[in-house]
């Protein structure tokens, strides 16, 4: 059987053959996911950058290191199952999240709390 | 890198599937409004069944993309140059894991694409089935090819799918470096001796052909655009990509002394570049597999997979639970 002939002369040596079998991957050979949170500097926040296929934490750590610490600063990454977060699902609760700030709640604003139109008033009839 | 969403595109028996009308609507105007979608909103399943052979076509290229670029590793001219391409290759495989993210929130599993991938089910980026015969192909493909990738990468990270969006951004970033690490290879070439003069002209020549396939077929050989544009998966017509190209970067081109092989170039009085239609029966011919190198990336690609098998296999947890990721 032959092998391929590259202009790499990496791919040449590794001997390859031309045609070749295949064993597709099955279900899970890919391992789980977990998610990745990332701090850029310290006193900032960890943000979600996106995930990471690994077998355990140590190399899903390990992964999300070289996939998002490699081109920026750094300076601390969390790594968690992706299985271990409990979101929301916002079909189901659409109402909740669309009436926080909404004006039947605006006692809960800083600018809903006005004064100086009674200060004003107020300094008037004193005649101060 | 990656050019555009041109490849194998046969709608499935469900594409006359009826929406329900009313959610329907509903999406319509919120991409209309400029809201984003999340993994979890409803979606239409022609838009789902779009994004994730586009998305995934985008992952294929950027790991089948860094082999001819490898193929220089070895014999980068000078250490710091080949560090750069080190770290522009790995950049290309990160790229590939931020996509086929994005792609599996859409619920196609990871192990799928990649089974697809070698079995030739589905399709990467016509371009990296022609050889980088030379360092100065090498310099071009950083250069130019990136320089393509990220005029479709910019105009596509404004669409409506949030976690395309999120790793578009991600990756256009990186891009930048890879772009002027490229250009100041060409540069280097162009402004060095007779010889190395000529071995970026015969590279330049060698790509052109490539580079104008790179956006896709013209506008009026291509099927389905409208509702993709209307549903912002698709964000620039493919002939509006390969104009945005030659406005960039055939002025540069010309500015080092090179020429265009292409007789017919020229910006009319409208604006607009004229040019030879690259062969399109080629560009299938290539995709289809008959092209110099498919055969290789692929072999290259299921060498990885084979003889990586006995690490994934000592590492396995049968009792792992797949499921898509976050965002």
């Amino acid at each position: 059987m032959s092998e391929i002939t590259s202009l790499d002369p990496r791919i040449t040596r590794a001997m390859i053959p031309e045609s070749h079998d295949s064993t597709p991957l099955s279900g899970n050979e890919l391992f789980e996911t977990y998610e990745v949170l990332h701090q850029a500097k310290t006193g900032g926040r960890h943000t979600h950058v996106g995930s990471v296929h690994a077998p355990n934490a140590e190399m899903a750590y390990l992964f999300a290191k070289e996939q998002y610490g490699r081109r920026m600063t750094t300076t601390s990454i969390w790594v968690v199952r992706t299985t271990d977060i409990f979101t929301t699902d916002g079909a189901d609760e659409p109402e909740l999240y669309a009436t926080a700030p909404s004006a039947d709640k605006d006692y809960r604003n800083a600018n809903a709390w006005k004064v100086r139109d009674k200060i004003d008033r107020y300094k008037k009839e004193q005649n101060v | 890198m990656y050019g555009n969403a041109y490849i194998g595109d046969t709608p499935k028996n469900d594409a006359h599937f009826q929406e329900d009308p009313q959610k329907l609507a509903e999406f319509e105007a919120k991409i209309e409004r400029g809201e984003k979608i999340e993994p979890h909103d409803w979606m239409p399943r022609e838009y789902r069944r779009q994004l994730v052979r586009m998305i995934e076509q985008h992952a294929h290229s950027e790991i089948i993309g860094a082999l001819p670029e490898g193929t220089w590793v070895t014999r980068a001219p000078g250490f710091r140059r080949k560090l750069a391409l080190l770290a522009k290759v790995q950049d290309e495989v990160g790229h590939a894991q931020l996509l086929y993210n994005a792609a599996e929130t859409l619920g196609k599993p990871r192990e799928e694409m990649l089974n697809d991938l070698i079995s030739g089910k589905s399709k990467y980026s016509n371009i990296f089935n022609y050889p980088a015969l030379t360092w100065a192909d090498s310099a071009v493909i950083a250069w130019l090819v990136d320089a393509g990738a990220i005029i479709n990468q910019v105009a596509n990270s404004k669409g409506s799918y949030a976690p395309y969006c999120r790793a578009l951004e991600r990756i256009c970033q990186e891009e930048s470096f890879h772009l002027k690490y490229g250009y100041e290879n060409a540069v280097t070439l162009a402004t060095g001796t007779a010889k190395q003069r000529e071995m970026l002209q015969e590279a330049l020549n060698r790509w052109w052909i490539p580079m104008m396939h790179f956006f896709g077929p013209p506008d009026k050989m291509s099927v389905h655009t409208e509702k993709l544009m209307k549903w912002k998966v698709k964000m620039a017509s493919n002939d509006d990509m390969r104009q945005q190209f030659l406005t960039m970067y055939v002025p540069k081109i010309w500015e080092l002394g090179l020429t265009v092989p292409d007789e017919k170039l020229r910006k009319n009085e409208a604006g607009k570049w004229e040019y030879t239609e690259p062969d399109w029966a080629e560009f299938v011919r290539v995709i289809n597999g008959d092209g110099p190198c498919n055969k290789e990336r692929i072999a290259v690609r299921n060498m990885a997979h084979e003889r990586g098998a006995w690490v994934r296999r000592a590492l396995m947890k049968p009792s792992a639970k797949v499921v898509a990721p976050l965002s």
